[in-house]
Formats: structure tokens, C-alpha cells, sequence
């Protein structure tokens, strides 16, 4: 291997970069069409929202920037760390730090600021996950080893899921988890196997809420069918986003100019700015963006492919799983393709802890971009 | 430690996967914004959008020579918007200042929490323009428009009037009202989730359609003749109504229809009595009698000017000739009945002509009974005195009268000089004219024609007439007898210096018979050889003398003095004899 290595240039992903940049500087001009009307009847300032994200994304600049010119290594020395810390940050929505915003308790308020540490332990399991799989990296093919790995990854997602009531999040981290443990190991059964476990354990669960308890997520399907029929349940936001959507058309009706976001879409901002953007902006704009996240993702699979050592690689690989489910879900949930469930979209969508992890994972990953050293 | 090839791959592989998904997203996203793209947008539209409507105006009514006779004026309605009051208090008090209401009422609408909340309409232009200069935030002046009739009474009970949505509700305005309507417009305009309205935000319109102008037969100067000689025979007989039809008897086109009392349209809840009659009655009551047209809605005995229709039978029919020679010795025995004349002593020897003149009773009791009960029945059908009349107005009445086959000798024998059934006014005048026209059934009618706002004709109305229901001969006959009825005969008092009148007069007695209440009329027409007017004067239940020919038939006199000059018909002389 060490022929491969070569001294001269050293690598940096500025199309990554420029991704980025774009991305966060178009999250800004959405958000504030999408909030600042909302924003000046609740608050009495268009630029609420926009203030806090900005806040928040300059904090994760800075965040990114310490990352992207450290040695990524250093990593490995704080894995444990951040896993335990990520348990230990979701107990702590259930201490009195814990903060309730729309009826949900995920949060822990410290001081002036809010946080949430779903969005702390997507991070924190990406991290931890890339060094346990590399120093487990030969005994992955094991059942045993294998089933140790996924316990650390269910356990998050499950304490996720349990107190703050999250499940959206808790699929996300179970994806990444999955993701990681699928490129790390040369086994297919594995993932085939859990793959089957998970689908019929989801069916039986679905048949048991719906059939026995008509509880509340079972609701989600029914009104995720025909949400025309069930305006009152809960369909009331997935038609507003379909009208916002469809009323858009393919050049969409300019930038500001979207009458969905005046309250009928709720909080826009949030897990539904993906729909304010294909009424504003048209179908041409949302694919252009789709189109932009594939790329992104690309970028990390280059960066993955390349990176110097496997725990390089498996950093990239997981923040590549993180983003990738993230906007598939998203898009997927807007456009009632699947039930609703309450995911944002990457740098777009409203949400302070969500922008300072994401800056930070990228900062990882254009720090991992920097080891990639040229062939001769 | 590196990375597998394996890794590698499966990279790769879930890479690939998440790019095979977004584009299953993307077509997805093709889909709702190519092709459900306009259900949507509707869709959405709809929740963004508020409907205002506009009022359209409703179409103006004319009479013949284009005067406007139902007109519109604008009138504004006050209304708050709750959410938008900064000061209240000093919203009620000008409120309340301004439209004359009391405090407390405007304090409990101005209070109610509600989208909008109508605080007066119908108030008048003035008014609303004073709130408009105050600029009090919440509280929103709409323009409105008002049904108005410049002439106040006239013809009020033909024309009717409209309700609080400008909607016909009696007369020419409901019966007109798919023409005069128009159609409302729309303002759509966009509103945020808490239905305030956008201000940037283009709206669209849908522009109000003004209702047609009707344009119809009445004539504004021969009504208010008529009105005023009813009204003077209404206050100088006491009676209970004064009804005059005015019509053309060559086409039906009715010139004027008083039915005094009239009551003023612009204030139609507001009766126009307080007779004692009146007690017990509820105001509804009172109301739909006040706005009864007589001459349609109503029936009663013709009493002799059906003699008409008698003689026309008869002549008709062959049974009987202007030179006939009659014998009246004071009654006639039919059956079992001894019917009198209404000269006890008899008229003695008598023609045919002059039994008319004379109005003899057994004469014409000896011409039905001739005729008989089929071609009697007969010609009533060719008369029109069986059906009603078609007359563009709601309510008519229909006629009452025996089933053919229940009609023996007696009730035949009253038939023919105009009892024991009943008619409207405007039925007999139809028949009348069918007589003197030459033979054409014809169909009274106000409606002339619809024109847009620009005064083109958009719609002209088509009205049956049945040809030859009587011979020429007959009608030529007919019209000698009635204007010999009028220049020497018991009409006299309907001459006019240099008209050549025809006509007849009639007494009813109403039921019971001897309560001593009449019905008297007179139905004239000219000029006599060629009718160009024919009228007929209703006066129900006149005090004093109630003699048709001695009261009713000068009000016609009075009539025409007026209008035979203003419709041009010439002087031609009486004729010498």
C-alpha cells in the first residue's frame, strides 16, 4: 500500500464544499420566505426564525471549521465518549433541563438555548460506530459480533424512540447504524435476515395497533391512503402540503410569492419547507435541489471510497446514511409517498441543533476528504 | 487499517440505491406538479380564496314611451369586522349617532365576535358616505343598490316591489325576475390561514351582470289618469275599491291597471289604511290584501256587461238579429222561476237593439235559453271567459263558474245576463275586445320587450292570439248595438262631443243578493268602428247611487276626455241617426 502513497498535493472536496455553502445560503432565503410572514404574527419580527438559524449555523461553521483542518483521528480517542454522552444527553430530556415545544419533550434547554439530543446522538453513533467497526473490522462476519454491534445501534434508537417519543429519529439512527454495519461487513445474510425481522415485526406491530388498539400510528396509515377523506385526523397537513406542492406547477410561483406558507401548511418551516419550495419555486427548482442532494451524497461516496483508512471511510459512510435517509424521508413523507413522519430536511428545514451537527459532520467529512492523497 | 473491496462495492451499492429512490421521488414529484397540478392548485384555491359577491343591478322597468317607472338607487350597508375595531367605544357612539340606533343594540353587534357582522343595511348613500369620512378601522361601508319607483303608488300592484335581496316578490318584479335579475359578480380575493386578506396579492373578478330593462305596455300618463278619476270615484262613492283596465284591444297591450286604493312602493310594509274592517287581522293579512290586484286576483259577478258575450252568442249562432223583435212584460218564468227584470214594469215591445240599450233582462234570458248550453258554452270558449287569460302577472284568478253538464234552463238563464258566476275583470275585458276586434282572442299583457344596458332588444315577447273566434259580421253588429248603448242608451253618460263610443254598462248585486251591495261597472271602447282603447271601471260596493251607468260610466267619460286626445285617436263625429 505504501507505494500508493504519494507526498505531493493534498486533497480538499471543494465541490463538497461548495454544496455546503449553497445549500445553507438557499436554506437561508427558503426559511425566511417560508417564516418571516408567520414569524411577524407570532413574534412581531420577520427575521425570528431566520436569526436563530443563522445563529446557530455560524456556530456550526466555526464547529466545522475546527473539524475540517483537524486530523479526524482524534476521534477515535473520544468515541466512547460521545456514545455514553449521547445516552446520557436523552435522559436528560427527562430531568427538569427537559423542554416541551409543540407538545412534544425533546429537548434540554440550557441556559437561553434549546437542544436536542436526538440530533447529538445521530453524531454521537456515527462516530462511535465507525471506530467499534474498525476495531472489530475481522470478527464482523460473526453472527455474535454482528448482534453486538446492532445492540449498541438499537440501543440508542430505542431509548430515542422510548422517552423522547421520537420515531422518526430513532429509524434515522437505526439506518445509520444499519448503513454502517453493512458496508463494514462482507456479509449479505446478515442484512437480508434483519431485513426480513424488521419487515414482518413491523407488520405484526402495525396489525396489533391497528387491529386491536386503532391506536394513533395506525391512524397514520389510514390517512396516509386517502387523506382527502380524513382532513379532521390528521390528514389536514398532508393535504395542505400536497395543495402547496401540487399548486406550484413546473416553473412554481416565484420566490416569496407562496400562499401556503400564510398558515395553512403548519409550521412551514419545519419538517415541511420541502413543500413551500416546490410551490415557489416550481418543479424545476425542487428537482434542481433533489438533484443537488444526490450529488452531495456522491461526493461522499467518492470521499468514502477514498479515504486513507477504514475508519475514515466509515465516518463518510455514515454521514452519507444520515443525510441520504434524511432527505429520501423527507421528500418521501411531503409528497405522501409514505405515512407521515416528522422529518426535516438537511440545512433547510428550521431546527438550530439539527444545522450545528450537520455543519459538524461535514466537517468531518471534508476533514476525512483532506487525507485522500492522489495516485501516482 | 484499509478499506475491503467489499466496503468498496457496497458503498457503491447503497448509493446506487438512494439515487434509485430519489428518482422514484423525482417522478413522483413530476407527477403531483405536471399532472395533479391544477387539481391541487384548485384545491388550494379554494382554501386561500373568499368569495365577495356583487351585487348586480337589477334591470330597470319602462313604460311604453321609456320612462323609468322601477328604478335603482344606491344604498350602502354598515358592517364591523371584529377582529379589526381599535376603538370601540368611539365606533359605537358614531355608529349609533349616525344610523339613528339605539346604543345598546350597536354596543351588542359591535361586541359579537364574528367574521363580519352586519350592523344596518339599506341605509342611504349620505349616511354611508359620512361613516366612509370618519375612517374608523373595523368598520366597512358596502355600496348597494336598492330597488326605488319614482312614482311611488303608481301602478303599484302591478309593478310590486322587491325584497331584502332586491328579489321580486309580487308583480312584474317576480314575474320578470329571470330577466331583471342579473347576475352577481364575484370579488376572489386571497386571504392568509386566519382568513385575513393579502393585500399584494392580485384579486380576481367576475364582474356583475345588470339585469335586463323591462320594457312594458304601460303608459306612465294614461296610468296616473286612471289612477287619479278611480281615486276620485273611490272617495266621492266610499267604496271599497275602484279597479281600471286601460288596454289596446287590437293586441292586449294593457295601458294602465289601477286598483285604488294603491299603496306606495317604496314602502310597501307599511299599510295604507286604518279602516275599521281592518280589527282582528294579522298585519300579514292586512298586507297581501293591500297589495291584491283586483282586476287579476279577483272574481266577481259581471252582472250585464256580459250581455256582451250574450248577444254575440246569439248572433253568432243565428238565433237572433239586431231587428228581432222582443216583448218585455217585466220578468221572464223559467222553470219554475219568475226572473225580473230589473224594470219591474217592462220595457214593453222592444228590438233586439233596444233590449240592449235598455239592458232587459228576459231579452237576453230569451237569447241564452235559445242558444243553448253547448254553443252558450261554446262561445265562452271562444270568448276566453273559460280559461284565464295568460296575463304576464302571478295569482291570477281562475274562473268560477258551473260544470257544462250541471247547467240546466234557470242557471242558463242567469248566465246570460251575468250572474251565478264569476270572472275577473281583466277576463271580460279580454272578451269584450275579442268581439270588437274582429274575432282575434288576444292575450293582455304588460311585457313589451327586454333590453340590454345599451338599450338594444335582447328578448321581445310573443303572446297568442286566436283568430276568428267570431264572424266579421257579428263584430260589426256588435260594435253598432254597444255604441248605440253609449249615444242613447243606458251608457249615455260615458258621450264624449265627437267620439264615437261604444260600450255597456253593468249593476251587480253581490252575494247574498239582498245585502244590498253592488258591484257597478261600465266597459267602454274607441272610437266605436274601429276600437283603438277599450277600458273597463270596476267600482265594488259604492254608498249612495249605485247604478253602473250613472256612476261608473262617467269615470270612463272623465278617462278618455283625457287620454283619447293624448293618443292622437281623432275626432270623427257622432254618428248621425
Amino acid at each position: 500500500m505504501n507505494r500508493k502513497k504519494v507526498k505531493a498535493t493534498s486533497y480538499f472536496d471543494y465541490s463538497l464544499l461548495f454544496i455546503i455553502i449553497f445549500l445553507i445560503g438557499f436554506g437561508f432565503v427558503m426559511l425566511y420566505s417560508t417564516s418571516s410572514y408567520n414569524a411577524q404574527i407570532k413574534f412581531g419580527s420577520s427575521t425570528y426564525y431566520l436569526k436563530k438559524q443563522m445563529l446557530a449555523t455560524a456556530l456550526g461553521f466555526v464547529a466545522m471549521f475546527f473539524v475540517t483542518f483537524a486530523d479526524y483521528h482524534w476521534l477515535r480517542k473520544i468515541a466512547p465518549l460521545a456514545y455514553i454522552g449521547s445516552l446520557v444527553l436523552i435522559l436528560l430530556v427527562r430531568t427538569p433541563l427537559g423542554m416541551t415545544f409543540n407538545g412534544a419533550r425533546r429537548w434540554i434547554g440550557i441556559g437561553p438555548f434549546s437542544f436536542q439530543p436526538a440530533e447529538a446522538a445521530k453524531l454521537g453513533l456515527i462516530i462511535f460506530m465507525a471506530y467499534f467497526v474498525e476495531r472489530k473490522s475481522k470478527s464482523i462476519k460473526n453472527v455474535s459480533t454482528y448482534l453486538a454491534l446492532m445492540f449498541f445501534v438499537a440501543l440508542v434508537a430505542g431509548m430515542i424512540y422510548i422517552i423522547t417519543q421520537n420515531l422518526s429519529s430513532a429509524i434515522i439512527i437505526m439506518g445509520i447504524g444499519i448503513v454502517m454495519l453493512f458496508v463494514a461487513s462482507p456479509k449479505y445474510i446478515h442484512f437480508i435476515v434483519t431485513g426480513l425481522l424488521v419487515g414482518v415485526g413491523g407488520a405484526l406491530v402495525l396489525l396489533l395497533e391497528g387491529v386491536v388498539h386503532k391506536s394513533f400510528r395506525f391512524q397514520r396509515i389510514v390517512v396516509w391512503l386517502e387523506p382527502e377523506k380524513y382532513p379532521k385526523d390528521g390528514g389536514y397537513q398532508v393535504l395542505q402540503a400536497l395543495y402547496a406542492i401540487g399548486s406550484g406547477g413546473i416553473l412554481g410561483k416565484g420566490l416569496g410569492n407562496g400562499i401556503q406558507k400564510l398558515g395553512f401548511v403548519p409550521e412551514a418551516q419545519n419538517d415541511m419547507i420541502f413543500t413551500i419550495i416546490c410551490e415557489e419555486l416550481g418543479l424545476v427548482g425542487a428537482l434542481a435541489l433533489v438533484a443537488l442532494f444526490v450529488f452531495m451524497i456522491w461526493r461522499f461516496m467518492i470521499i468514502a471510497n477514498n479515504a486513507p483508512d477504514l475508519f475514515g471511510s466509515m465516518l463518510v459512510v455514515g454521514v452519507l446514511a444520515h443525510i441520504a435517509i434524511q432527505v429520501v424521508l423527507n421528500i418521501a413523507v411531503v409528497t405522501n409517498t409514505i405515512p407521515n413522519t416528522g422529518v426535516t430536511l438537511p440545512f433547510i428545514s428550521y431546527g438550530g441543533t439539527s444545522v450545528l451537527f450537520l455543519m459538524t459532520e461535514m466537517g468531518i467529512a471534508l476533514s476525512v476528504s483532506r487525507r485522500i492523497r492522489y495516485e501516482e | 487499517m484499509n478499506i475491503k473491496t467489499f466496503s468498496r462495492k457496497k458503498i457503491v451499492i447503497f448509493t446506487a440505491a438512494i439515487v434509485i429512490v430519489s428518482f422514484i421521488l423525482m417522478i413522483r414529484l413530476v407527477y403531483l406538479m405536471i399532472f395533479r397540478s391544477e387539481y391541487y392548485a384548485d384545491r388550494a384555491d379554494e382554501v386561500q380564496e373568499r368569495e365577495r359577491y356583487v351585487k348586480a343591478a337589477r334591470g330597470e322597468i319602462l313604460d311604453a314611451n321609456g320612462v323609468v317607472i322601477a328604478a335603482n338607487k344606491t344604498v350602502c350597508t354598515i358592517s364591523v369586522i371584529h377582529s379589526q375595531i381599535e376603538d370601540k367605544e368611539h365606533v359605537i357612539n358614531v355608529l349609533s349617532k349616525e344610523l339613528e340606533m339605539d346604543s345598546e343594540k350597536v354596543t351588542k353587534l359591535v361586541e359579537k365576535i364574528s367574521v363580519r357582522e352586519k350592523i344596518k343595511s339599506n341605509v342611504p348613500k349620505e349616511t354611508g358616505d359620512k361613516i366612509r369620512e370618519y375612517n374608523l378601522a373595523g368598520v366597512k361601508v358596502d355600496e348597494d343598490f336598492k330597488r326605488y319607483y319614482p312614482y311611488g303608488e303608481l301602478a303599484s300592484k302591478v309593478l310590486g316591489f322587491t325584497g331584502a335581496d332586491n328579489q321580486g316578490i309580487v308583480g312584474l318584479e317576480v314575474e320578470y325576475e329571470k330577466y331583471l335579475k342579473g347576475k352577481d359578480g364575484m370579488i376572489l380575493t386571497v386571504t392568509d390561514a386566519r382568513g385575513i386578506e393579502l393585500e399584494n396579492v392580485a384579486e380576481k373578478r367576475v364582474e356583475s351582470v345588470q339585469g335586463g330593462t323591462l320594457k312594458t305596455s304601460i303608459d306612465v300618463n294614461i296610468q296616473k289618469y286612471a289612477q287619479q278619476a278611480a281615486k276620485k270615484a273611490l272617495i266621492a262613492k266610499s267604496a271599497n275599491y275602484v279597479s281600471i283596465i286601460v288596454m289596446n284591444p287590437q293586441n292586449g297591450e294593457i295601458m294602465a291597471m289601477a286598483n285604488v286604493p294603491e299603496y306606495d312602493l317604496n314602502s310597501p310594509y307599511e299599510l295604507n289604511t286604518t279602516d275599521e274592517e281592518s280589527a282582528g287581522l294579522s298585519k300579514q293579512d292586512l298586507l297581501n290584501r293591500m297589495w291584491r290586484n283586483q282586476s287579476i286576483n279577483d272574481t266577481y259577478e259581471p252582472g250585464s256587461t256580459f250581455k256582451v258575450i250574450t248577444a254575440t252568442a246569439g248572433l253568432e249562432t243565428g238565433e237572433v238579429t239586431t231587428e228581432s223583435n222582443f216583448s218585455c212584460p217585466g220578468f221572464k218564468i223559467v222553470e219554475d222561476r219568475r226572473i225580473r227584470c230589473h224594470k219591474t214594469t217592462g220595457h214593453g215591445a222592444e228590438t233586439f237593439v233596444d233590449a240592449t240599450k235598455n239592458s232587459c233582462n228576459p231579452v237576453f234570458i230569451e237569447v241564452g235559453l235559445r242558444v243553448g248550453v253547448d254553443r252558450f258554452y261554446d262561445y265562452l270558449g271562444k270568448l276566453g271567459i273559460l280559461s284565464k287569460t295568460g296575463v304576464d302577472l302571478p295569482g291570477e284568478a281562475s274562473t268560477i263558474i258551473h260544470k257544462k253538464e250541471n247547467v240546466g234552463q234557470v242557471e242558463l238563464a242567469t248566465m246570460s245576463f251575468g250572474q251565478s258566476f264569476q270572472i275577473t275583470p281583466l277576463q271580460l275585458l279580454r272578451a269584450v275586445s275579442s268581439v270588437v276586434n274582429g274575432g282575434t282572442l288576444i292575450t293582455p299583457h304588460f311585457g313589451v320587450e327586454v333590453l340590454d344596458g345599451d338599450g338594444n332588444t335582447v328578448k321581445t315577447f310573443e303572446y297568442d292570439t286566436k283568430p276568428s273566434t267570431i264572424s266579421n259580421d257579428t263584430c260589426e253588429k256588435m260594435k253598432y248595438m254597444l255604441e248605440q248603448v253609449v249615444a242613447t242608451g243606458g251608457g249615455k253618460n260615458a258621450v264624449i262631443e265627437g267620439y264615437r263610443i261604444g260600450g255597456k254598462t253593468a249593476t251587480s248585486q253581490k252575494l247574498p243578493r239582498n245585502s244590498g251591495r253592488y258591484i257597478s261597472s261600465f266597459i267602454g271602447f274607441a272610437p266605436a268602428d274601429n276600437p283603438q282603447i277599450i277600458a273597463i271601471c270596476i267600482i265594488d260596493e259604492p254608498v249612495g247611487i249605485y247604478y253602473g251607468g250613472t256612476i261608473a260610466a262617467p269615470v270612463i267619460k272623465e278617462l278618455y276626455e283625457n287620454i283619447l286626445p293624448y293618443l292622437n285617436i281623432e275626432k270623427t263625429g257622432t254618428e248621425s241617426d
